[in-house]
């Protein structure tokens, strides 16, 4: 993975011994950390890399914090980021089960676009795409932005009136995106077969600005940045239990013992059903398996991401070389994050003909991950019953692009009580019917 | 890999032949339901990491409507049963305590 830093290399932690000095003192006092430069490079370049400091403090919890983010993905953690940054709230601590980032937030195909149908979907993912543009600036942490540009194919007349509509929505909300021929398609994407025989391609919804980021480094970005601010993440924390005394959240019971808080803020995308059991109320929400394969390397052929969502699959190519594919999710609930065998063989069949040149491309792997899906296919970002406790989720399949957006309106929201870039995505619009119906463009669109 | 056994026409049904259906045993709230027992109805799902109760259609086979009890983490199956009942069977309840002791679904276990 080396390969694919650009100028701001990968903290080179594992053997250096300053970390071994850092682990044997886990209560380690916050000190300002370093800052990744093409002068730190040349200056660890010249003592053999014996310097780099641990990308974030391992830290044991506290008794009490002001605020508490359960999940350790990129919309906790930037949640965190943005509380800090933004709202001066730095007392957090950002509790993850697993490892950082191990949840879909490393398992996503980042593809990264905001041409949604719904106004309060796109100022999100406008907003979200556009502090990508400048997130390794903002950060100090290459996340590899590449506005390459993302097309959705139509290969329906329905997706063609669809795709139009969305671009004239996106006119209005000032969302720079197009509806180009099929010719500009080939163009822009030499592989492609648009006139395919089953579904040729009618033209593409194009985004120019959108693109992919490389997604285990936007957590360790924010990771790395809560934690310069103060804050705790603390990994292999599982929450067991959520404390209420009355109706106001207190804090929570963890696999390291009892931490007290003030807020609570739960973003755990898949096992929110779990985590709202525990808070008390119950979710408009399932969880299902959503699946992803890449292939060997190969040489660059494609420039652009390319999304089929009629017939179920999508594909960028990564910096290492790899066709990065994804497809269609399970039509049951279930936690294995694995996935249907029939689904890659659709998604895969579904490239062939569309992309005739990758048949016989050798996979190297697949895997799945556990997507959070509401009924109109928009997300969560709420006050809920319990007074104290928030909740970000429901990004479903397609969340990787929104981290920046929604860690920034989930800190105001819950810094302040209200954000007006969560204020449609409340959890009582389902009971209002004012849905935020992006099912139509969303279903499997990532 | 998920298969289940129609508890109609016998056969064991591979997921590719099935249609999944969604949480079993809702009631259907109508006229006179207040806005949050609607709104369950319509809206809110269980989502257990664990015991599950779901419908499926048996769509490249008999057509037939049936249920199924199953773990969301391991895709073991408990059981199938016929559609025709508004909770799950005892035999299928006393299958998932030898196997999942203290259980719950909803207010079932
Ligand atoms: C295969 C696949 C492809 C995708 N492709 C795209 C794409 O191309 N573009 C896009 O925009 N989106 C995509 N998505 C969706 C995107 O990955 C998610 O919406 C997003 O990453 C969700 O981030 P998160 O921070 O909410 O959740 P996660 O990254 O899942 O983080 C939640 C964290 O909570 C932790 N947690 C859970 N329970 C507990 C507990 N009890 N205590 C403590 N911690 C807990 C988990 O371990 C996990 O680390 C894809 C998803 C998948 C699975
Ligand atoms: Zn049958």
């Amino acid at each position: 993975m080396s390969q694919m830093w650009g100028i701001v290399p990968l903290p080179v932690v594992g053997h250096s011994s300053n970390r071994l000095t850092l682990l044997a003192r886990p209560d380690w006092d916050f000190i300002a950390m370093k800052r990744y430069s093409v002068f730190a490079i040349a200056r660890e370049a010249a003592r053999y890399h014996t310097g780099w400091e641990r990308a974030w403090a391992a830290r044991a919890p506290k008794k009490k914090y002001d605020v508490i983010i359960v999940g350790a993905g990129g919309h906790g953690l930037a949640t965190a980021y943005y509380l800090g940054r933004n709202h001066g709230i730095r007392n957090v601590a950002v509790l993850e089960k697993g490892w950082l980032g191990g949840g879909n937030t490393g398992r996503n195909t980042t593809i990264i676009r905001s041409n949604y149908l719904q106004d309060p979907s796109a100022a999100i993912y406008e907003k979200s795409r556009s502090l990508y543009e400048t997130l390794s600036q903002d950060l100090n942490y290459n996340v590899m932005f590449s506005p390459r540009g993302v097309m959705m194919l139509a290969q329906t007349h329905h997706e063609v009136r669809g795709y139009q509509r969305t671009a004239h929505a996106n006119a209005l909300q000032g969302v720079a995106t197009e509806y180009i021929s099929p010719q500009r398609v080939k163009e822009l994407c030499p592989i492609i077969d648009i006139d395919g025989p089953r579904y040729p391609v009618l033209g593409a919804l194009w985004q120019p600005r959108g693109g992919t980021a490389r997604h285990d480094a936007v957590a360790w970005g924010y990771a790395r940045a809560c934690s310069d601010m103060g804050m705790d993440i603390i990994q292999q924390c599982e929450v067991t239990a959520v404390r209420q005394s009355g109706s106001k959240v207190t804090g929570v019971s963890t696999t390291k013992g009892e931490i007290d808080c003030d807020k609570l803020g739960i973003v755990v995308a898949g096992h929110s059903g779990v985590l709202a059991d525990m808070a008390g109320f119950r979710l408009p929400i399932e969880s299902v398996a959503l699946q992803a394969l890449v292939s060997e390397p190969i040489k660059p052929c494609m420039d652009v991401v390319v999304m089929a969502n009629t017939v179920h699959g999508y594909m960028s190519q990564s910096d290492k070389g790899e066709m990065v594919i994804g497809g269609g999710a399970d039509g049951y609930n279930n936690y294995t994050q694995r996935g249907s065998f029939h689904h890659i063989e659709e998604t895969v069949r579904a490239l062939i003909e569309t992309f005739p040149m990758i048949s016989r491309l050798k996979m190297l792997r697949q895997w799945g991950g556990i997507v959070d899906m509401t009924g109109d296919r928009s997300p969560i970002l709420s006050k809920t019953p319990l007074e104290g406790c928030f909740i970000n989720c429901g990004w479903g399949t397609g969340g990787f692009k929104a981290i920046p957006g929604s860690g920034w309106g989930m800190a105001e929201l819950m810094a302040k009580g209200a954000s007006p870039l969560t204020d449609a995505f409340t959890l009582d619009r389902f009971r209002e019917g004012r849905f935020i119906d992006e099912s139509v463009a969303a279903g499997v669109a990532h | 890999m998920l298969i289940l056994t129609c508890p109609y026409c016998g056969v064991a049904a591979d997921e590719t032949e099935l249609t999944p259906g969604g949480e079993a045993h809702l009631t259907r709230e109508t006229v006179g339901a207040d806005d949050a027992a609607f709104e369950g109805y319509l809206f809110k799902r269980e989502n257990p990491k664990g015991v599950h109760f779901e419908r499926w259609r048996h769509a490249y086979g008999c057509g037939k409507w049936f249920h199924a009890a199953r773990c969301t983490v391991t895709l073991e199956v408990f059981g199938t049963y016929p559609a025709q009942t508004t909770e799950p069977p005892k035999d299928i309840r006393d299958k998932i305590t030898a196997k999942r002791p203290g259980w719950s679904w909803r207010d079932f276990g």
